[in-house]
C-alpha cells in the first residue's frame, strides 16, 4: 500500500514531525513499506476476539486521593532549555 | 579477574582475597583499554564507580549487603540514573542529567554495586542491531564487522568482551534476548510486570520489560533477584510475593516437558542456527527431558501486530519529548509550534520519526480499527496459543533469531527485513511471557542462542533449565580472543 504524498503531511502534523523536502520520497517509500507489512493482519478472521491490551488481562491499580509525590520542581525546573520563576518558559502564544 | 564468575567473585570479596576496589578497577582499566572500539559504553563513570566500590568494601567489612554487594554493574542507558547522563542512546536527551534513579538502579545502588556507566543502544530501545544509537554503531566482540544486536546491544557486548560482569537490559520485541544471542551470552526477559518500569524511559509500554544480561542462568538469577519485586511507582507492576530464582536452579529437569514449535524450524531458518538449536535440545533430551511437539499457527500474526500497537505507544510516549520540559530545544523558535515541531524534528533520529509517525497514521480517525484494534486481537490469537501450547509442554525452544549477527550496515537501509528478523523474539512480547537467550554454539564464527519461553511466573524454572544446560555445555564460559 502506498501512502500519497498528502497523507504524508497528514501525519507529519499529527506527529508534531516536519519532513524535509529531500527525504520525502524516500520516508514515504519506507511507510509504505510498512503499511505492506500491516496488510497480512487484514486475511485473518478476528470475528469474535476481543482485543488484548494487558497481557495479564489486569487492570489499572486504585489508590487513595493522596499526595504521593514531594515537591522536585526547583530540581526538575533545573533540566529545563528555558524556566524563570517557577515556569517553564515558551515563545509567547497569546499578544 | 573478568574471567571469575560472578560467584568466585563473591565469594573471593567475602573472603577479603579481593576488594571491590580493586575489581571495579580492573574493570574501568578494561574498558580504557577496549571500549575505543566496542563503543559499547555511552557514558562511563569511573568516579561514581570507585566511591561505590569504596562503600562496598565497607558494607562487606562489616558483614551488611548481599552476595552481589560490590560486583560492578552497568546498566543500559534506558534506565535513569541520578545525576548520571541518561541519554536512552538519542540527541533528545543528551543533555539529560537524571533527576533520580530507576527502580532497578536504585535496588543495585542499595546493595552497594558499583555503577561503571551505562550502555550504548539503539535511539529509544528501537531496534535490533545498536546501529540507530546517536552515539554511532556498538560492534560483536566475537567479530567487529558484525552488530552485536539490539536495542540492547551495548550490555551484551560488555558483558561478552568481558567490560562489565553484569549488566541490566530491557526487552520490547527481543531487545535483552536477540543481543544475547548474537554476543554468545545469557539474559532473560521476565514476565511482563515481574520487573519495575519506574525510571526505564518509554518505548511500548505495554510491551516493555527490564531484565538482566550476563554470563550464565546463575548469574541472571542472582541478578533477576536485585532486579525483580513490586513497585507501586509502576502501575502495572505485577502485585504478587517476590519469586525466589536461585534455590531451584540445582534441580534436576527429568520429566520436564519440552515444546518444540514445527513453526520454528520453517524456512529461513540458518543451516548453523538450526543444528546448534537442535543440538541443545539433544542436550536436554539427554538430561532427562521429553520432547513434545507443539503449535503455534498464529506466529506470522505477530511481527504485522507488533509494528502496529508498539509504534502507536510510542507516538503517544513519546509525544512528552517537546523542547519545553526537558531534553534537546531546537534553537529560536518563532512560535510554539515551530518550537514543538523543530525540536522533535532536529531531536529524534530517522527510525525514532518513522516508527512515531506509523504510530500517529495506525491511530489516526479512519484507521484505528483497521489497524489498531485489528492488531490487539491478533495479539490474544498470538497469547492463546501459546497458553494452548503450555497445556503440553513445560517450556517451549527454539531459536532466538533465523541466523547469528549480521553485518554492520546490511539491514540498516531496510526496515521491515531488519523487523522480519524477529519473528521469534516478538511473539513472546504479544504474550507477555518470560524468556531467555541461552548461549547454544557457533555457526560461522558467531554465537547462537537458545531461546526458552515459558509460562507467566515461571522465570524460576527457565533458570533452573537454562543452568542444568550449563553444567553439561561451556558454550556461556568462551569469550572472544582479543579480550581474554
Amino acid at each position: 500500500m502506498s501512502l500519497e504524498k498528502s497523507e504524508v503531511d497528514t501525519i507529519s502534523r499529527l506527529a508534531a514531525i516536519s519532513v524535509d523536502a529531500t527525504e520525502v520520497d524516500q520516508l514515504t517509500a519506507k511507510i509504505s513499506n510498512v503499511l505492506d507489512l500491516f496488510q497480512r493482519m487484514e486475511a485473518v478472521d478476528t470475528t469474535n476476539v476481543e482485543p488484548m491490551s494487558h497481557p495479564l488481562d489486569q487492570v489499572q491499580r486504585l489508590r487513595e486521593d493522596v499526595v504521593t509525590e514531594t515537591d522536585h520542581h526547583k530540581q526538575y525546573q533545573k533540566l529545563a532549555p528555558a524556566a524563570e520563576k517557577g515556569m517553564y518558559l515558551v515563545p509567547q502564544v497569546i499578544d | 579477574m573478568h574471567t571469575l564468575s560472578v560467584k568466585e567473585m563473591s565469594e573471593k570479596l567475602r573472603n577479603k582475597e579481593i576488594t571491590s576496589v580493586a575489581l571495579t578497577q580492573h574493570y574501568l582499566d578494561r574498558i580504557d583499554q577496549y571500549d575505543g572500539d566496542l563503543n559499547a559504553y555511552v557514558t562511563v563513570t569511573p568516579e561514581l564507580a570507585m566511591e561505590m566500590a569504596k562503600q562496598a568494601d565497607d558494607m562487606i567489612a562489616e558483614g551488611k549487603g548481599g552476595l552481589l554487594t560490590g560486583i560492578p554493574v552497568a546498566h543500559k542507558d534506558i534506565f535513569c540514573t541520578l545525576d548520571v547522563k541518561t541519554t536512552c542512546g538519542s540527541k533528545m536527551l543528551d543533555n539529560f542529567i537524571a533527576p533520580y534513579d530507576a527502580k532497578v538502579v536504585e535496588e543495585s545502588r542499595k546493595l552497594g554495586m558499583p555503577i561503571l556507566g551505562k550502555t550504548n543502544m539503539d535511539e529509544f530501545a528501537m531496534g535490533s542491531s545498536s546501529e540507530s544509537s546517536y552515539y554511532g554503531a556498538t560492534k560483536n566482540p566475537w567479530d567487529l564487522k558484525a552488530v552485536p544486536g539490539g536495542s540492547s546491544g551495548g550490555s551484551a557486548a560488555v558483558i561478552a568482551a568481558g567490560l562489565a560482569p553484569l549488566a541490566t537490559g530491557s526487552d520490547t520485541g527481543g531487545s535483552i534476548r536477540q543481543p544475547a544471542s548474537f554476543c554468545g551470552i545469557t539474559g532473560i526477559k521476565p514476565t511482563y510486570g515481574a520487573v519495575s518500569r519506574y525510571g526505564m524511559i518509554a518505548y511500548a509500554s505495554s510491551f516493555d520489560q527490564g531484565g538482566p544480561m550476563t554470563r550464565s542462568a546463575e548469574e541472571s538469577a542472582w541478578m533477576l533477584d536485585v532486579m525483580a519485586g513490586f513497585d507501586e511507582r509502576d502501575s502495572t507492576s505485577l502485585e504478587q510475593p517476590k519469586q525466589d530464582y536461585v534455590s531451584t536452579l540445582n534441580n534436576d529437569i527429568k520429566g520436564l516437558k519440552v515444546g518444540v514449535p514445527a513453526e520454528y524450524f520453517e524456512a529461513g531458518l540458518d543451516e548453523g542456527v538450526e543444528s546448534n538449536i537442535r543440538a541443545a535440545i539433544a542436550e536436554l533430551e539427554k538430561l532427562g527431558a521429553e520432547i513434545v511437539e507443539v503449535s503455534l499457527p498464529n506466529k506470522e500474526l505477530a511481527v504485522p501486530a507488533y509494528y502496529v500497537l508498539a509504534p502507536a505507544e510510542a507516538s503517544s510516549n513519546l509525544s512528552r519529548f517537546d523542547g519545553v520540559r526537558y531534553g534537546y530545544r531546537c534553537e529560536n523558535p518563532t512560535d510554539l509550534n515551530d518550537l514543538y515541531t523543530r525540536s522533535r524534528s532536529e531531536g529524534f533520529g530517522a527510525e525514532v520519526k518513522r516508527r512515531i509517525m506509523v504510530g500517529a497514521y495506525a491511530l489516526s480517525a479512519g484507521y484505528y480499527d483497521a489497524y489498531y484494534l485489528k492488531a490487539q486481537k491478533l495479539r490474544r490469537m498470538v497469547r492463546d496459543d501459546f497458553v494452548k501450547a503450555f497445556e503440553q509442554c513445560d517450556v517451549i525452544v527454539g531459536p532466538v533469531a533465523p541466523t547469528p549477527a549480521f553485518n554492520i550496515g546490511e539491514k540498516s537501509d531496510d526496515p521491515v527485513s531488519m523487523y522480519l528478523a524477529d519473528l521469534y523474539t516478538i511473539p513472546v512480547n504479544l504474550a507477555g511471557m518470560p524468556a531467555m537467550s541461552v548461549p547454544a554454539g557457533f555457526s560461522n564464527g558467531r554465537p547462537v542462542g537458545l531461546h526458552l519461553v515459558g509460562p507467566y511466573h515461571s522465570e524460576a524454572k527457565l533458570l533452573n533449565v537454562a543452568h542444568q544446560y550449563q553444567q553439561v555445555t561451556n558454550w556461556h564460559q568462551q569469550m572472544p580472543e582479543s579480550y581474554q
